[in-house]
């Protein structure tokens, strides 16, 4: 909502810069988004009178023009508006002037001719297109005949009114008019509103009741009222008029469709015309449409109209769709001379559904919806035809046709000084409470502690006590309320026991080496069904904003490789991320999904790059493996880890995939992405894990308890077996540890060897093998009677060779 | 020669010998050969049994000085060789010390989530709980409980995602956490203190400012005498929190459908000092959040008696706090995940 600063002062003398009145109403009342003057940054913009256009020589659309600025001499400028004629008063942008976004204007030539300045548009000097009008449009704006020559053009066109544009919340529809934002400023500086009130003048003669009668269904339209302006004509609107619309960012069409949207502005209160000669017989509804009831509207589109549509109907059918758009066939134009004048409250909610349906969201449509002054409808529809008769040279009909009116009256809050105090911990007096009250405007009755606050219509934002909590604090000003901190008893605040793992095995992921990823939570359906650690369906939006994001993600690793991708197609091709975030299954007829806590790895590229001191570390599927069996360590899960080959997950390299299991519990997966899959989201080789990060969670922490560190020596024994390709390290270590007997510590892989030294299908595994007691120093002997049992037992049991 | 010019021509000699040796191995030998059991000095004590016995004492003693003075000799010239065998080494091992030390490998919290983490440790510390909830919500406990019917106008401010379920949305607030939790609260076991951090959603096309999917902290106090000043007394503390000691906060009136009244929160720019500058748009103040109190309805709604409790909410997006503190100028980059932007953040306390 646009307010000039001009236009208020009719209404209430508030005599403070304009930028500190934005200030003080975005401190008290709502918020400011611009605060401007539209001639604010220009220079030497004057009024110009052409006293001779002629063809330019060179050109076929140019035009010479010797300008009167008000100087000895006219001034030369060359023109190219179609609609520049002799003897029009135009704004001149002079030699060395500035016109909008700080062009600068010089001396110049245009094909061979002087050319001492530009005749301007309103569009050069800053006013948006949106409000110019029509006939303006296209080319120079033609200002009055009294303009004098010379002199600056700003105040003519408005421009030097100040205007504060507000951004208006929804509870707050009441400040989307003149008279509601005087009310507010009278209240924020404790000034008087004085209103004017139309005095209508009816030609007595004619009776309103022989044009129309209307009905209206109440729950429809509250109030529904119409009045008869007759003999209109119909021409542009006076300039002060103009220059009000279009300040207030509304584009002046003419003097009938001009007075309703002045009278939206002032009132905030939405008219709608009909060219009378156009309504088919005198019986006007307000109804539901019918279904396949159509109406063209305005903006030449044919609708079908449904039966959650409020329509206005003559006798033929649907004439305005109500509080969003009038229709074609009754719309004002050039020739109207006789004008019904609708002024009306619609039913809030319909008339949202229906603006959202065609998409018709308009001044008067976002008024119906939040809500209008009730109080002052008949007395917009008295000020607008008032207006229009004035301007058209009409006559007003005698009374007004009425389908529906609401009685309107005050409402009463009660409120006490104690809750003011206790909500707002202040110290407010009686005085003061009672003093913000009638700054606003409200009757007030005050018993010891209680006031009964009367509150009228033009406040329809306010009806619980909490509402005048809100108006006192704000008036008050919230820059005077104390700052505390909530008292009570204290309760200490912690990590419930899932909260605190999910937060330690993102600690643990960093320290391992990997930075933290959030992506995307909706993904298209292809991905989401990608990675899946359990078979679940797909959850989808109704109405996706794009294809890209259609389905709720069912894995994190898409999501991964997505940043994976991202960062390889911009060269950054050595990538550690982990994730942790929730993915959504969802069973089969049954519409809400659960929600499970994951955590997952992507890794591509180098882990470790080569330094003057070291080595690089390549991603691999085992140094992906070790960081998954790190995480589970750390969150006290230390035995009965299984990883176990599978071929089972699509997305994945059938050779290099694990399943992980705690017992006989399934977490999730580790493995090379396949390559196929890798190829389509155009990345190398990656590495990736996926857990299920609550049944971590949820399992029995293995106790941390001492074990005494023995005082006795250790004793080692290496071991090489030269085995088949085929069997797993697991057995082997299985094996060991079964047959080694009580004195074995520790088994450990040192070195795995495939190669020209080894028969082909077979490798070469290397344990070291460490044997400590806890009461005593082992002897030689007896470490190798165990030894050679475990190795007797290995060549049993796996055909392995001693090498 | 007597016993004595024996042992002084033999001190003579064997002192000569001593600083002359160069390495450790050569003054062992030399002490092995001259003070050992067979070495010349015990030679020659060896020699005193054919002294006259009054001239005992005297070679004796005088033998035994200079056995200690050769020890002493040699003892300190093996100081010397080893001394100069460190300094030799020391020299050796110097190194360029301003060659680049080893990286440590260390990933990093995402930016949001360090904001979010110092929030609820702020929160934690002032006996708050965090509460998690669904981000698939109903639209019951996502708007109704809110205050936000079907029909209410508000819910234009925010664009939601409905499943295929009409029911069912991606919540756009984790407020619905809020309403979950008063729903089950008992007040007999004391006040409720929460804040429940998440993701939420909104039906918007991604660009630099706005983005489909960004978090959100919500807070809410519910007790019998929670005030409009505890809540400014709050605020001021995140803001200190996250944007620095020195910062001040300011409250504007604002509407939230949950809240009456409704503050829209700025503090004070920490770019300019208020000043004026590019970031608070010469204004001095940032809007960072949103408060306000409980409006009563959502008390109601939730079955808690309004006229006995009542207490403050406010909700603040950490993408929103991130891209003030940090400077980020585009939302979507929290969500690309270019390495090198998350790993730019890696200052901790």
């Amino acid at each position: 909502m646009k307010i000039s600063t001009k236009w208020l002062s009719d209404y209430v003398n508030i005599d403070v810069e304009p930028q500190v009145l934005a200030e003080k109403i975005e401190r008290t009342a709502v918020e400011v988004d611009d605060a401007y003057r539209l001639e604010k940054g220009l220079k030497k913009i004057v009024v110009g009178e052409t006293l001779e256009v002629k063809n330019h020589p060179n050109s076929d659309h140019l035009h010479v023009c010797q300008v009167n600025v008000g100087a000895e001499e006219p001034l030369q400028i060359v023109c190219g508006a179609p609609n520049i004629a002799a003897h029009q008063k135009v704004i001149v942008a002079l030699p060395n002037s500035r016109i909008a976004d700080n062009v600068k204007i010089k001396r110049g030539k245009m094909r061979g001719e002087v050319s001492e300045g530009m005749i301007c548009a309103l569009q050069e000097i800053g006013f948006s297109e949106s409000v110019v009008p029509k006939e303006f449009v296209e080319g120079i704006y033609v200002l009055p005949a009294e303009a004098e020559p010379g002199k600056p053009v700003y105040p003519y066109l408005g421009m030097d009114e100040d205007i504060i544009d507000l951004d208006v919340t929804p509870n707050r529809a009441d400040m989307l008019s003149m008279r509601g934002t005087a009310y507010e400023l009278a209240a924020i500086y404790d000034k008087k509103v004085s209103l004017p009130t139309p005095a209508i003048k009816e030609t007595a003669a004619e009776k309103t009741a022989d044009y129309v009668e209307v009905t209206a269904d109440s729950d429809l339209a509250s109030t529904y009222l119409m009045r008869v302006i007759k003999n209109v004509t119909i021409k542009e609107s006076p300039m002060w008029l103009q220059k009000r619309l279009w300040n207030a960012g509304v584009r002046p069409i003419n003097n009938v469709v001009d007075v309703t949207n002045y009278i939206l502005m002032d009132y905030g209160q939405p008219l709608h015309s009909f060219d009378y000669d156009k309504i088919s017989g005198k019986q006007i509804t307000v109804r539901l449409a019918k279904a396949g009831e159509q109406l063209t509207t305005i903006d030449e589109q044919k609708r079908e109209l449904s039966a959650a549509d409020i329509v206005i109907a003559d006798e033929k059918g649907p004439i305005a769709l109500a509080g969003t758009m009038g229709g074609q066939d009754t719309a004002i134009d050039e020739k109207t001379t006789t004008v019904a004048l609708e002024a009306a409250v619609f039913n809030p909610s319909l008339v949202r559904k229906t603006a959202r349906k065609y998409n018709l969201h308009s001044e008067a449509s976002m008024r119906f919806e939040r809500g209008i002054n009730r109080q002052t409808v008949a007395e917009a529809l008295d000020a607008a035809a008032q207006l229009i008769a004035d301007l058209g040279e009409g006559e007003i009909t005698a009374g007004i046709a009425q389908g529906a009116l609401e009685n309107i009256a005050s409402v009463e809050v009660k409120i006490t000084l104690t809750k003011i105090n206790k909500v707002l911990g202040t110290k407010l007096t009686s005085e003061d409470v009672e003093d913000i009250f009638r700054r606003l405007g409200f009757g007030v009755k005050v018993d010891q502690d209680l006031f009964t606050v009367s509150i009228s219509p033009r406040r329809w934002d306010i009806s619980i006590a909490a509402d005048l909590i809100e108006e006192v604090a704000r008036i008050y000003g919230y820059d005077n309320l104390p700052a505390t901190l909530p008292t009570g008893e204290l309760v200490p605040g912690h990590y419930t026991h899932v909260q605190k793992m999910i937060r330690e095995t993102r600690q643990i992921m960093e320290a391992a080496g990997l930075t933290q990823a959030v992506s995307y939570g909706l993904t298209t359906a292809a991905k989401a069904k990608s990675f899946l650690m359990q078979p679940s369906e797909i959850t989808q939006l109704s109405f996706p904003m794009s294809s890209d994001r259609t389905t709720v993600r069912m894995n994190l690793i898409s999501g991964l490789l997505d940043d994976v991708a991202y960062n390889v197609a911009r060269k950054v091709n050595d990538v550690a991320l982990y994730e942790q975030g929730r993915v959504f299954y969802r069973e089969e007829g049954i519409s809400r999904p659960t929600e499970v806590e994951h955590i997952a790895g992507a890794l591509t590229g180098l882990f470790e790059t080569a330094t003057w001191h070291d080595a690089k570390i390549p991603v691999d599927f085992f140094l992906t493996k070790g960081i998954v069996e790190h995480m589970l360590y750390s969150l006290g899960i230390t035995t009965g880890i299984r990883f176990v080959q599978t071929t089972e997950h699509q997305e994945m390299h059938p050779g290099r995939t694990a399943d992980i299991y705690v017992e006989d519990k399934y977490l999730g997966f580790v493995g090379e992405v396949h390559p196929t899959v890798a190829k389509e989201y155009h990345i190398d080789r990656t590495y990736v894990f996926e857990l299920d990060l609550q049944k971590i969670v949820e399992m029995p922490k293995q106790s941390e308890i001492y074990t005494p560190v023995s005082k006795y020596p250790a004793i080692t024994r290496d071991v090489a077996l030269a085995v088949a390709k085929t069997v797993e390290n697991d057995a082997i270590i299985n094996a060991i540890k079964k047959t080694s007997g009580k004195d074995l510590a520790k088994v450990e892989l040192f070195d795995v060897y495939e190669g020209k030294h080894i028969a082909a299908d077979y490798k070469s595994l290397a344990y070291k093998l460490t044997y400590q007691n806890k009461e005593k120093t082992l002897l030689d002997e007896e470490v190798t009677k165990d030894f050679n049992k475990v190795v007797a037992k290995l060549k049993e049991e796996f055909n392995v060779e001693i090498r | 020669m007597g016993l004595k010019d024996k042992l002084m021509e033999l001190q003579q000699k064997a002192l000569e010998e001593i600083s002359s040796a160069e390495d450790l191995k050569k003054i062992n030998d030399i002490r092995v050969n001259l003070l050992g059991k067979k070495g010349p000095i015990t030679e020659v004590l060896r020699g005193m049994r054919d002294l006259p016995k009054e001239e005992r004492p005297n070679v004796g003693s005088f033998a035994n000085k200079v056995r200690d003075e050769l020890t002493n000799a040699i003892t300190e010239r093996k100081d010397r060789i080893e001394a100069l065998k460190t300094a030799k080494r020391l020299e050796e091992e110097k190194i360029d010390v301003t060659l680049p030390g080893v990286p440590v490998k260390a990933g990093q919290p995402h930016i949001i989530m360090q904001v979010i983490d110092q929030i609820e440790k702020l929160f934690l510390g002032m006996g708050y709980q965090v509460v998690d909830g669904p981000e698939i919500e109903e639209d019951h406990y996502n708007f109704e409980m809110m205050n936000l019917p079907k029909d209410h106008p508000a819910r234009d401010m925010q664009d939601t995602f409905y499943l295929t379920d009409n029911n069912l949305l991606m919540r756009t607030q984790t407020s619905p956490v809020q309403a979950r939790t008063m729903e089950k609260h008992d007040f007999s076991k004391g006040p409720l203190k929460m804040i429940s951090p998440g993701k939420v959603y909104r039906r918007d096309t991604d660009d630099a400012t706005h983005s489909h999917q960004f978090h959100q902290i919500e807070g809410l106090v519910l007790d019998k005498h929670i005030t409009m000043a505890d809540l400014k007394g709050t605020l001021q503390l995140i803001a200190r929190t996250i944007f620095g000691e020195e910062r001040e906060i300011r409250l504007r009136p604002s509407y939230f459908p949950f809240t009456e009244p409704s503050v829209e929160v700025d503090v004070s720019c920490f770019k300019c000092n208020g000043n004026g500058c590019s970031v608070c748009k010469d204004t001095g103040w940032i809007e960072v959040l949103g408060a306000g109190m409980v409006h009563p309805n959502v008390l109601k709604i939730s079955g808690i008696d309004a006229d006995v409790y009542g207490g403050f909410a406010f909700g603040l997006g950490p993408d929103r706090f991130a891209m003030l503190k940090y400077g980020v100028d585009d939302i979507r980059e929290f969500y690309l995940n270019d390495v090198r932007f998350l790993k730019q953040f890696s200052q901790r306390g």
